[in-house]
């Protein structure tokens, strides 16, 4: 009995100091809009649609980013240009909805659409939230500062017939391999 | 008009610079908090975020003063204003330097002792008028707990009136020119700390108003200035309780001479204010039943074995 209350209040004593010692430790606050925090370079902010080496737009229309977003936030309509490039007519986030969860670019096959270490987004017009293409398109690849799509995809477009991109073999005709 | 004890200019100031203290403790609270948490607490609005209180004033003036429809009107709109009362009444006997009080009064004890009583009808009216579960349960516990602390609360003073032979808080601090109380009194001074710790409930027996439990308890039903008014209560109460502790256990304004004696006074109960808040930041909130257990089964024998002991020392020194 007399060992448990002492056991007790020395306990809370030793809280107590314990606490106290706190006071002389380094602060774990980021004054945020007097000091930038750092941004790591994978930090899930502001989505960007990003272009290919050649400075076109990566983006093929494939609708994959709009199925994979869980809160219904992007928008497109495919269009195609006289090469056979798809392209979207126009891309619209609403970032009122985005959760930046980052589905859009673990779906996209061409890299396209990538999220970017900014986060300060806050507008005073709800209407503001909406980006259209204009706004996401940048004029960089991204993180990704080799890849285009349309020189390793098999797709013929204008200037890029059937076999012809990067690693692919000489299209075969299956007809002519008969024994 | 000159500084005597219960001159015009002693009355308004005593009442203008306890209220401000107590305003400014909701921005000191925040900030030692936030020390004490690794953080930094507010320090945006002015210098050192001291113009927080002014934030908060401006805010909870303004608010929405709603009373709900299904409160009992009078006894909701009495609660606050009680505990305000009773608390601005006990600074009354506080003797903060020489020349400096309201009242001598020679029950100076008693009377701080029984406005602390009528406090808990502040409680146990505000939570009833509130018509509302919370609220009724934190009532519940709020009478329950300031019922059973205040009983030890006045037996840990004993020790000190029986040494003094007065319930005069002016002479008991007088009569601590040659050692503090806190020294033979060290028992009924750790009583009364933890007593006076739950009569404020304050963290870690603020069990009326736990939050993550009743949701604020008492006060949920209360929003704009008369929430507010229990807000600057509960500091009111801190500052009384540090400095009821530093003037019977402290030696209240005696010091070295190099300091006026009224800020010896503000020196030790500004201490106790701060370690209040210490206790805020580092001990756990115990149960309901423990808080119980702990006060009837553990401290209330205790006081009374303190008391004992001392009358016995009184007795044997005084040859009788």
């Amino acid at each position: 009995m007399f060992s448990l209350i002492r056991d007790t209040f020395t306990s809370q004593l030793v809280t107590l100091w314990r606490v106290f010692k706190h006071m002389f430790d380094k602060k774990d606050t980021v004054e945020y809009p007097d000091v930038q925090p750092y941004m790591f370079p994978r930090w899930r902010g502001r989505i960007i649609l990003s272009r290919d080496p050649d400075g076109e737009e990566r983006c093929v229309a494939c609708n994959l980013c709009a199925v994979a977003c869980p809160v219904d936030c992007i928008a497109l309509q495919k269009a195609e240009d006289e090469n056979g490039r798809w392209y979207p007519e126009f891309f619209r986030i609403n970032f009122s909805r985005c959760i930046m969860c980052g589905f859009c670019e673990e779906a996209c096959p061409t890299n396209a659409i990538q999220l970017t270490p900014d986060f300060e987004m806050a507008e005073y017009v709800r209407q503001d939230m909406v980006w259209e293409k204009e706004d996401l398109l940048i004029n960089g690849t991204g993180k990704y500062h080799d890849y285009n799509f349309y020189r390793v995809a098999g797709m013929a477009v204008g200037g890029k017939d059937k076999g012809e991109a990067q690693n692919e073999a000489p299209p075969v005709d299956v007809r002519s391999l008969l024994p | 008009m000159r500084w005597e004890v219960g001159s015009a200019l002693n009355i308004v100031s005593i009442l203008l610079v306890v209220v401000v203290i107590a305003a400014m403790l909701i921005w000191v609270e925040r900030r030692l908090l936030g020390i004490w948490q690794e953080r930094l607490g507010p320090n945006r609005v002015g210098p050192l975020g001291l113009l927080q209180v002014v934030a908060d004033m401006l805010k909870i003036f303004t608010k929405e003063d709603w009373t709900p429809p299904f409160a009992d009107k009078f006894s909701f709109i009495l609660a606050p204003a009680i505990i305000m009362t009773v608390v601005l009444m006990s600074f009354s006997v506080i003797p903060f330097a020489p020349g400096v009080g309201i009242i001598d009064s020679n029950i100076g004890v008693l009377f701080v002792l029984a406005m602390a009583s009528l406090g808990a009808y502040s409680v146990m009216l505000g939570g009833l008028s509130s018509d509302n579960k919370y609220a009724l349960l934190g009532s519940l516990r709020a009478a329950a707990q300031m019922v059973s602390y205040e009983v030890f609360m006045g037996i840990s003073l004993l020790g000190i009136v029986a040494l003094t032979g007065s319930f005069n808080l002016r002479e008991i601090v007088q009569a601590q020119a040659d050692g503090w109380y806190v020294f033979p009194q060290i028992i009924g001074f750790i009583i009364f700390l933890i007593a006076g710790v739950a009569e404020s409930h304050r963290l870690p027996f603020d069990i009326p108003e736990a939050e993550q439990e009743i949701c604020a308890g008492y006060h949920t039903e209360y929003s704009g200035m008369k929430f507010g008014m229990f807000f600057v209560g509960e500091y009111l109460g801190l500052v009384l309780i540090s400095s009821l502790i530093t003037a019977l256990f402290f030696g209240g304004w005696l010091g070295p001479g190099f300091l006026p004696p009224i800020f010896w006074f503000a020196l030790k109960a500004s201490f106790f204010v701060a370690f209040f808040i210490l206790m805020r930041a580092a001990i756990p909130r115990p149960r309901y039943d423990q808080l119980m257990r702990y006060g009837w089964l553990f401290l209330l024998p205790l006081s009374l074995v303190n008391l004992l002991v001392t009358g016995a020392v009184i007795l044997a020194g005084s040859g009788g």
